[in-house]
């Protein structure tokens, strides 16, 4: 649908969609908390639905609309929910690990220092391949297995960093090796199987909820589509997504509830046609949603907005009644 | 008390009074209403008269930083007596207490930095703070500056309020991917629902024979970034209220010291206080010109002021503070009055704090100007080691009288 909605004029940009790698995002993000923080990177469209953020928000943001989720100042890399405590949507790669190590240091903080006894909230850090080249990987693997901090991080391999195949990025492809040369454990599991996926990151959070220290977790995974709407995904082999298509995640568990006589064909139509209006549901809120009016534009650009400064008349800035229908001067 | 007028009294100093109506092309200054406004910053800045700088011990000839040894147009003695309480103390002393002071207060305060917790600090402003507060509490990190300039930024959006020290300014230069990126963008990009009180510190500028890395001067760099505020201490007194003020407000300061300051001395009040983040400091009140400066160079201008007096020049001096925002309303204040500017900097010429000054003086006050401004900067080359090149790199006193004669004339 974002696809559609794109190719029809009504968002722009970078759009990442996350076709294929389902399986990592329901398995660990399912089982969290709401008090969990989920960091993610600019596929991070799913990861919030996951989190609990609302499609309706989802889809106006991607919109660009006031009743977006960042009311449209974020737009698809940058999915922000306090609420759900989804901290981003970063569109650097490897600039969102940091800050989640941040939210798991504030984590640990608050048990020990404050002496909150039950705060055992969990982060999860998602990035792919190509982030585990980056140094800010290596140094926050680093810190949060020196403080043991409650982080899982959660390698989504889909071998692809736009063009580049991770064999021939990495001079050792298996990521998850890396993690007991920093003190943590790392595991491998197959991320097009959600059940496997949900097994892992189980241990992993229990883990991380009890004060053992972080994970690291690699996910081989694939998408479907290009890197971005934008890529015309020329370079990868077809017979490669071939294979992996055959493992779609999403029919696999259908396969797998079916045999197992845990769900019918009949429940199974009845979710998909659900789905289907919430979907509808959400684009046609989105597109009934107004666009931010000008005003909007110098909001919330510092949390006290005294930082505009004292301006030539003696008054802050912010005070003066022309100043966000940006006719002041700044 | 003097001390309470001059951080939170002047805000309301500032608040519009009738006679700056808008529309008035002509100024005119109110006296009685200014003048006990700058009185009052006044007694504060200048009841410091025991200067001790333990730097001049080196014996080495060109530093003698004199900073309210000039002498002032009013006297007054009933605020230099209200201020003979308080205490002696020294700028990294007078950080390391703003700082201790509002850990004590506010349980989420927490320091993150390369050896500030059992080292101290390695310019001692955390000095002991480890062993009050524990180890998590005032956090020595592993040397990864982007990693745990982030760590602060994430740990701001959940909660805490960080200080994440740069043992040196320049190191912060790899913590620029977090600061621009998360630190001054997220409030924005998140639509308002994250805040990031983080107060990044450190100390920066030319100090002696560091070499061209250490001695750099990250506030032109920092300067676009939206969504941070950059604050230049060069007081103990505003060292202490400028961190206090940093640390309370919800949105992230860069919070600039110098190498070269830490020792020096001053009294300051005991009870608490905080200098307003957005306002610029009057250091002298002057009729001929107006000299824009801040953290170091303040004493060079000082220095200047002092000759320039005896020569017949009345020079007005503002200390900045705030590089961003600007005080346009102290600055235009006095550009109004004395109608020429100058602009005594230790950023390079290219892209520094003064073009951008510069620019806003020439927006904003441009029919109040009789000459063109000029700015003083350091030269646009990395800094040399060699102590007498390194002299020639920064603006020196006899410059500054140089320039204020030319532009006076």
């Amino acid at each position: 649908m974002c696809a559609q909605m794109y190719y029809r004029g009504k968002m722009f940009g970078f759009v990442h969609l996350y076709n294929g790698q389902e399986a990592v995002s329901t398995g660990f993000i399912k089982l969290l908390k709401k008090e969990d923080s989920v960091v993610s990177t600019y596929r991070d469209h799913v990861h919030a639905l996951s989190k609990g953020v609302p499609a309706r928000a989802v889809m106006s943001e991607l919109f660009g609309k006031t009743t977006g989720c960042c009311r449209g100042q974020g737009g698809s890399m940058h999915m922000f929910s306090k609420e759900h405590n989804l901290l981003g949507g970063f569109a650097f790669i490897g600039e969102g690990i940091p800050v989640a190590t941040g939210a798991a240091f504030t984590s640990k903080y608050r048990r020990e220092v404050l002496k909150e006894a039950d705060c055992d909230h969990v982060t999860l850090a998602f990035f792919g391949d190509g982030t585990c080249n980056n140094g800010q990987f290596f140094e926050c693997l680093n810190m949060a297995a020196l403080w043991k901090l409650p982080i899982v991080f959660v390698v989504e391999n889909n071998l692809w960093a736009i063009g580049m195949s991770h064999l021939r990025a990495t001079s050792d492809p298996q990521i998850y090796k890396k993690g007991p040369a920093f003190g943590m454990p790392g595991i491998h599991v197959n991320g097009m199987d959600v059940l496997k996926v949900r097994a892992v990151a189980q241990t992993a959070i229990a883990r991380a909820r009890s004060g053992e220290g972080p994970t690291l977790v690699e996910c081989e995974t694939y998408r479907f589509r290009g890197h971005s709407l934008a890529d015309p995904d020329e370079l990868r082999d077809p017979a490669e997504k071939a294979h992996y298509a055959a493992r779609d995640p999403i029919t696999a568990l259908k396969k797998y509830l079916i045999e197992n006589n845990l769900a019918t064909e009949v429940e199974l139509k009845a979710i998909d046609k659900k789905i289907e209006e919430v979907v509808e549901d959400a684009v046609e809120f989105a597109d009934e949603s107004p666009h931010p009016t000008r005003s909007q534009l110098l909001e919330n650009v510092f949390a006290d907005p005294k930082g505009f400064g004292i301006g030539p008349d003696g008054r802050y800035r912010c005070e003066d009644p022309k100043f966000t229908e940006g006719t002041a001067q700044v | 008390m003097a001390a309470i007028f001059h951080g939170v009294g002047a805000a309301t100093a500032l608040s519009p009074s009738p006679s700056h109506s808008v529309d008035s092309k002509k100024f005119q200054l109110a006296p009685s209403r200014s003048l006990s406004a700058r009185k009052g910053r006044i007694a504060v800045v200048r009841s410091d008269s025991s200067v001790n700088l333990s730097l001049n011990s080196r014996g080495r000839k060109d530093h003698l930083w004199i900073p309210n040894a000039v002498a002032t147009k009013t006297d007054d003695s009933a605020a230099s007596t209200a201020s003979k309480s308080g205490h002696e103390i020294l700028l990294f002393e007078a950080l390391r207490e703003g700082l201790e002071e509002e850990m004590d207060r506010d349980p989420h305060v927490c320091v993150m930095g390369e050896d500030v917790g059992h080292y101290g600090g390695s310019y001692k402003v955390t000095k002991g703070l480890a062993e009050k507060f524990g180890d998590l509490r005032v956090l020595d990190t592993p040397i990864a500056e982007n990693s745990f300039t982030g760590m602060g930024i994430g740990a701001a959006m959940t909660g805490l309020r960080p200080v994440v020290e740069g043992m040196n300014m320049g190191f912060l230069l790899l913590a620029f991917n977090q600061i621009s990126n998360n630190c001054g963008m997220l409030h924005y990009t998140s639509g308002g629902q994250f805040t990031i009180p983080v107060v990044i510190r450190g100390p920066g500028g030319v100090g002696r024979q560091l070499g061209a890395e250490h001695s750099q001067r990250l506030e032109s760099y920092f300067q676009s970034i939206p969504g941070i505020q950059m604050v230049a201490c060069s007081t103990p007194y505003n060292a202490k209220g400028l961190m206090k003020a940093a640390i309370r407000s919800e949105n992230p300061v860069i919070l600039f010291e110098h190498v070269l300051l830490y020792n020096l001395k001053e009294r300051i009040p005991d009870e608490d206080y905080i200098c307003n983040l957005e306002e610029a400091e009057m250091v002298r009140p002057g009729e001929h010109v107006t000299i824009l400066t801040y953290s170091r160079m303040r004493y060079h201008v000082m220095q200047a002021a002092k000759t320039l007096v005896n020569k017949g020049y009345d020079p007005e001096v503002i200390d900045i503070r705030s590089l961003k925002p600007f005080d346009l309303y102290t600055i235009g204040n006095s550009v109004k009055k004395t109608h020429r500017v100058l602009i005594v900097e230790e950023c390079m010429r290219t892209g520094g704090i003064g073009a951008s000054l510069t620019a806003a003086i020439n927006e904003n006050f441009h029919d109040y100007l009789d000459a063109p401004i000029v700015c003083l900067s350091s030269q646009d080359v990395p800094t040399p080691y060699a102590g007498t090149l390194e002299e020639w790199t920064v603006v020196q006193p006899a410059q500054i009288v140089t320039a204020v004669e030319q532009l006076c004339q």
